[in-house]
């Protein structure tokens, strides 16, 4: 599809076709409760971009003003070249948006629902686009239930469909994992790469760690405010942590005899081993050698995890729910 | 925890307090978060006591009269001014001919016409009893026939002072009354045609006062907002089904009416759907304009419960709109139903036509495009 270049976009931007998100200063309060503050970010098109952080950081307010639901109190940006703030008609022709809450019609039934979609975005022919989705999904005979009868992942594999079957440019899916088995989230995530592969650009917020690694970027956003992003190399890399796992006894012990001593940020208990991060190596390391020789405990110098790098993220950040 | 808590909750009696005592301090919690029922528990006593206490009177007086004059005498006047000392005529209009006459009485400005005919204050001095006409608008008995007894002993008392007689042996003219629409006054033909009008307002503020909420509750606005439609789109999409509803509830009613209570059609039946898509088309636009404001369809329940109150007691459906105060009048001239409900019955019981109705189409036009404006600039486009 040929993209309309609006007048407005400067004209020094860059490779205008390359980027399919592009926003500064964003900020949104409800109330006196500042949700988002200050949010810049640029996703390439074609790439799946992960957006993580803990509830109520601002993930949710974030997509919304992507996709013209809430209108940023101030900032400035565009979605797929077109302006969040005046053209919100445009993105949403353009834009399929998956809520984090199942929100098909429970009462209808699968067909009913994607022929639903279909001609709402005015797709020619919504019964044959509706049965070529059915299809797609795997869900042939099936497309008389009730959307609300499936499966947990069966809703999420129709509730993609839905969002997919007007062609959109790009994908925001609000933690479309929720609540989905692993096998289930499994072949959603290569249903996601399957999409990107054909060109759709994919923001996707979720809690997994596992789901940030298959990402192409990632960023990490708390309490309203974007603290890093990049691949998932570069963000540990720039985390600039150590970790030390610790396998052997006691493990609890030892977690609180080590929190808060200097250069430790970051004691975590990860099932049988104990993870101690710091990004002050030197200290970190003199705060650990009383016990480093304890019997029975086993010691190794790693590299951190992502879940290492966002916990202490999160540890770092002060709650404004205050 | 200790034993002795164990035991006291093992013990059944105190069991059975506890656990209701924790479930009614959470309802009262509940209860105190829902602004909406906290307002129904007072707003709707009241609202009753008063519409029952002040604007409802079943022997109502006061009402609106016409008095078509053929002769401008002495006597004619004592008569019409012996009829508004009975309290229950209001003369509004004075008028001239025959035609004016009745189009007051088909469009429901008045409910009672006099006719003084020529020739009457010669006839009187004459013995020769003339009469006068007094016809009635019937199509509400209950309005009408309190006013019509209390006529029985006008001719003896009216012109007494006029003719210095004292109490004459007969009475000097006769008191000719009319009932029209409804000669037998049967309360059926009343109700019934009302009924169209209070049904059509109860299903239609229902449907659409849930529409909204339940997208909301449901959580499918969301996705709903995030697509490209509009509101109007989404306004028009939502009441257009229930337009086609209240067709078939309408005719369904007036079908049960004529085969079962011969409540007659005198008027053009194509009238009445054209004016009650317009009836319709308010009802689903205020009930929807209540779904943009609920939270949840409990909320949009109660608001149309504390709007159909009103609507059922002071429309003229149950209670005869001529018998209210002014201010209940008024109240009532903004609900879609009080026009609505002479329409119906206008055109069922006494073949009006849009001529006569002119007034109350335009009510009825006026109060569905305010409700439509509200309703679609109530109508949030995205979730802020």
């Amino acid at each position: 599809m040929p993209e309309p270049v609006s007048s407005a976009a400067p004209p020094a931007a860059p490779a205008q076709a390359e980027i399919a998100i592009e926003v500064s200063g964003l900020t949104k309060s409800f109330g006196d409760r500042v949700v988002v503050r200050d949010l810049s970010m640029q996703v390439k098109r074609g790439s799946i971009y992960g957006f993580l952080g803990p509830n109520g950081s601002g993930k949710t307010t974030t997509i919304r003003m992507l996709c013209g639901l809430l209108t940023p109190d101030s900032g400035t940006g565009t979605c797929l070249g077109f302006d969040i703030l005046t053209e919100s008609d445009k993105i949403k022709r353009r834009v399929g948006y998956m809520t984090q809450r199942f929100s098909l019609y429970q009462d209808l039934s699968v067909r009913e629902n994607l022929e639903f979609v279909a001609r709402l975005y005015a797709v020619p022919h919504p019964r044959d686009a509706a049965r070529d989705m059915i299809r797609r999904l795997g869900l042939v005979g099936r497309e008389g239930q009730l959307a609300g009868e499936l499966s947990g992942g069966w809703k999420q594999r129709l509730a993609l469909g839905a969002c997919t079957l007007p062609g959109p440019e790009l994908l925001l899916l609000d933690e479309p994992t929720a609540g989905v088995d692993p096998k289930a989230r499994r072949d959603f995530w290569t249903q996601i790469h399957d999409l990107a592969a054909e060109g759709l650009t994919v923001l996707v917020s979720t809690h997994y760690m596992d789901e940030a690694e298959r990402c192409h970027e990632i960023a990490y956003i708390a309490y309203g405010n974007l603290l890093v992003h990049g691949t998932v190399e570069a963000v540990i890399a720039k985390s600039k942590l150590t970790t030390y796992t610790v396998t052997g006894p006691d493990l609890h012990h030892l977690a609180v005899a080590l929190a808060g001593k200097p250069g430790v940020d970051m004691v975590a208990p990860f099932g049988t081993s104990l993870h101690i991060s710091g990004r002050d190596l030197a200290a970190l390391e003199a705060s650990i050698a009383p016990y480093r020789n304890q019997r029975g405990l086993i010691w190794q110098h790693g590299a951190p995890s992502l879940e290492d790098v966002f916990i202490e993220l999160m540890g770092r950040t002060p709650d404004n729910f205050q | 925890m200790s034993a002795a808590q164990t035991d006291r909750r093992d013990r059944a009696a105190s069991g059975v307090l506890w656990r209701t005592w924790a479930m009614l301090v959470k309802e009262f919690i509940q209860l105190r978060r829902d602004r909406v029922s906290l307002a129904m528990i007072v707003v709707l006593p009241v609202m009753q006591l008063l519409l029952f206490g002040y604007a409802i009177n079943t022997t109502p007086h006061h009402m609106p009269a016409a008095v078509l004059l053929q002769e401008d005498t002495d006597l004619g006047r004592s008569v019409v001014k012996a009829m508004e000392n009975t309290a229950f005529f209001d003369f509004i209009y004075l008028v001239k001919t025959e035609d004016e006459f009745d189009d007051l009485l088909q469009s429901g400005k008045v409910l009672f016409g006099v006719e003084i005919p020529r020739g009457f204050e010669r006839g009187v001095r004459r013995g020769d009893q003339p009469a006068i006409l007094v016809a009635a608008d019937a199509t509400d008995p209950v309005a009408a026939s309190s006013a019509l007894a209390a006529l029985a002993q006008l001719a003896q008392t009216a012109l007494a002072h006029d003719l210095n007689a004292g109490e004459p042996a007969v009475p000097p003219f006769e008191v000719r009354t009319h009932a029209r629409y409804n000669p037998a006054a049967s309360s059926r033909l009343n109700i019934v045609p009302g009924l169209v009008g209070a049904i059509l307002t109860m299903t239609m503020l229902i449907f659409t006062a849930l529409s909204v909420t339940r997208e909301v509750e449901r959580g499918t606005m969301e996705s709903l907002l995030s697509m490209p439609i509009t509101p109007v789109e989404i306004m028009l999409g939502k009441i257009i089904p229930y337009v086609m509803v209240g067709f078939v509830q309408a005719s369904l009613i007036v079908g049960i009416g004529v085969t079962l209570f011969g409540v007659p059609i005198l008027g053009n039946l194509f009238l009445l759907a054209g004016l009650s898509t317009l009836f319709i088309g308010a009802n689903l636009a205020i009930g929807y304009t209540f779904s943009t404001i609920a939270q949840n369809q409990l909320q949009a329940l109660q608001m149309s419960m504390m709007f159909f109150l009103p609507n059922i007691l002071l429309s003229g459906f149950m209670f005869p709109f001529a018998g209210m105060p002014r201010w209940a009048q008024w109240v009532g001239e903004c609900l879609p139903l009080t026009h609505y409900i002479r329409i119906v019955r206008a055109i069922l019981l006494k073949g009006s036509t849009l001529h006569n109705m002119r007034y109350d189409a335009v009510g009825l036009v006026v109060l569905m495009l305010i409700a439509m404006t509200i309703a679609v600039s109530r109508f949030r486009r995205t979730l802020d």
